[in-house]
């Protein structure tokens, strides 16, 4: 990736990011949760996947299920900065006259469906998979699951029979943010070696930084990893990345700003993400 | 013609149809040849079958799923509460060995409560055919109706010739008498007619009343059986709670209907686990015990089992 691809898209993350972060008050919204996979998405619709404004009735497009459904804000913003929805509708986040809520609704353009109660996605997911294959489609299935949600049963059910149908279309993306709703996963129930388990599972899985975008696009076109079986990307990143007063914070799952917070959190925001894009571009830039 | 047979050919006729399992395949023994890579076993994982058959619908397939009733309406009730009925998705729901049809498997494997927890999904359409000719009547219009749909299947031989119109919504009225009417759906009808035999030959008019769909119920046959006979008896091998007694009931006081009614359901037990004769003559559910039961309440006796 040049040093431009990168830039670009570090500028959408922090736009990104810029919009949930204002859609964080009045009411609030799962805003750490949000900022751990928001460069997940961005990466994912601008580089990776075949989905846009022009393609969402098309059945041979590929799908993006966002399974940790309370980190809508990132999708919404996502789906704006890449023109499938209206940036206008944002600011009618917890309106009751618009249907963008604390959850994902399958009426807003570019949701494939309501998600947010555990362990409902992953099953799901695979039900399309499975018929993306069997109308001979190729395309992929994408679902982003959060590392808490590895805890619901059904996940693993829905992995034993995603594996038994070989279904190399499907791609679980787990965001490993090392957090559940109010500790860390690994002081509740432990989910390490999770690429082990995954592997175990006759799943393919590759661990990544999150954070960073050359990682990714040096992972994801190698999938699937193996033929024949599903591919996991465990992304290692960090509950409310971007915004440091908030980074790795329990209590900071969900923020509710006030008005007076959101200048001075969007100032800290950009000079945080634009010390990353340095760090992470070459010399030039700096 | 039987359940798989029927099953068979309109699933053939129609490329939009998969049929998919939990590993129960007792009721569709010859669909994996016949359908191909439209039969789907996805093994033992209730909430998993689900969530898949949701997905598949996603993408306009139709998904007749089979589970045993317990497991599928209770281990994965939140996954079609949620998957299926907030998104109103045509995936069909066959339900075994609901009621009394699990015999001697013991309470772990009874579904008493499955129409109480179906009906309490919005869109949800509930077909309890009173044997395999009736299910097979009735099956092509529920798998054709763009709602999702629960049904409660069963293999048994018909005891009457049925009325092979249908109509979702619309009940069977096999007879039409004027003092006693029994509202019944599923197995019952069976001990049901053996009931009416009996009533009849104490000089009682009996109107049998055969709902076929639970929800929605033929409101017009209800009212009428509350309006022109003098007791309405509710029968169904179910809790006492949420099923065609709250069914009944509801409708009777939301129209302002004053009438007699006799609940004929398991009050707050699990049934003793044997063979189906010997289940139902303990509890209370032969013919000729239903008719003993509903004279005892004409007498002024108590009413529940």
């Amino acid at each position: 990736m040049t040093d431009d691809d990168l830039n670009a898209l570090y500028q959408k993350a922090l736009r990104v990011r810029e919009h949930i972060l204002r859609m964080s008050t009045k009411g609030g919204a799962f805003t750490g949760a949000a900022f751990s996979c928001t460069d997940l998405l961005v990466y994912l619709y601008s580089r990776f996947m075949n989905i846009s404004c022009y393609n969402l009735n098309d059945p041979d497009r590929d799908y993006l299920f966002l399974s940790k459904g309370h980190a809508v804000p990132a999708l919404y913003g996502t789906l704006a900065e890449v023109g499938i929805l209206d940036h206008t509708r944002l600011a009618n986040h917890l309106n009751i006259d618009d249907d963008i809520y604390w959850h994902p609704n399958h009426n807003i353009s570019g949701v494939e469906f309501h998600s947010g109660s555990l362990g409902h996605i992953l099953p799901v997911a695979t039900g399309v998979a499975l018929d993306c294959k069997m109308s001979g489609a190729r395309n992929c299935v994408t679902v982003i699951l959060g590392d808490g949600e590895l805890n619901e049963g059904s996940n693993w059910e829905a992995c034993l029979f995603a594996a038994a149908r070989r279904l190399d279309n499907l791609i679980i993306v787990v965001d490993r943010n090392r957090f559940q709703a109010n500790m860390r996963t690994e002081r509740l129930v432990p989910l390490d070696p999770l690429e082990e388990k995954f592997n175990s599972f006759r799943l393919s899985a590759v661990t990544i930084d999150g954070h960073d975008f050359s990682d990714m696009d040096e992972t994801f076109p190698r999938i699937p990893f193996d033929l024949g079986r599903p591919s996991v990307v465990i992304a290692e990143t960090l509950r409310g990345k971007g915004l440091p007063k908030i980074e790795c914070r329990a209590d900071r799952w969900f923020c509710n700003f006030t008005e007076d917070e959101i200048g001075p959190s969007l100032d800290e925001l950009r000079v945080s993400m634009h010390k990353e894009l340095m760090s992470k571009t070459s010399g030039i830039r700096l | 013609m039987t359940y798989q047979e029927r099953l068979a050919e309109i699933a053939l006729a129609d490329k939009r149809y998969v049929v998919m399992t939990a590993e129960n395949r007792a009721s569709i023994k010859s669909i994996p040849e016949s359908l191909g890579d439209r039969f789907i076993d996805t093994g033992i994982n209730e909430q998993a079958l689900i969530g898949a058959a949701a997905g598949l619908a996603l993408r306009g397939r139709i998904p007749v799923v089979h589970a045993l009733s317990a497991f599928m309406t209770m281990r994965a009730f939140e996954f079609i509460r949620t998957d299926i009925g907030l998104a109103g998705l045509p995936v069909k729901l066959a339900g075994s060995v609901a009621g009394f049809l699990s015999e001697a498997n013991g309470p772990t494997h009874q579904a008493l409560e499955d129409i109480s927890l179906m009906r309490g999904i919005p869109k949800m359409q509930i077909f309890c055919p009173a044997d395999e000719e009736e299910l097979v009547i009735g099956l092509k219009d529920m798998l054709e109706s763009p709602l999702p749909c629960y049904i409660r299947l069963n293999h048994l031989k018909p005891s009457i010739k049925h009325s092979p119109q249908f109509r979702i919504g619309s009940a069977e009225v096999i007879s039409d008498g004027k003092d006693i009417s029994i509202i019944v759906y599923g197995i019952l009808l069976k001990e049901a007619l053996e009931t009416k035999k009996v009533l009849e030959e104490k000089g009682r008019s009996v109107r049998l009343i055969n709902l076929r769909t639970v929800v929605p119920i033929d409101e017009q046959v209800v009212r009428a059986a509350a309006s022109e006979t003098s007791l309405v008896v509710t029968l169904e091998d179910h809790f006492l709670t949420g099923g065609l007694y709250s069914i009944v009931s509801e409708l009777l006081i939301r129209e302002r209907i004053a009438g007699k009614v006799l609940p004929l359901a398991l009050d707050r037990h699990w049934f003793r686990p044997a063979l189906m004769p010997q289940v139902l003559e303990y509890e209370g559910f032969t013919g000729r015990q239903i008719a003993n039961r509903i004279l005892k309440s004409l007498n002024g006796g108590t009413s529940h089992a």
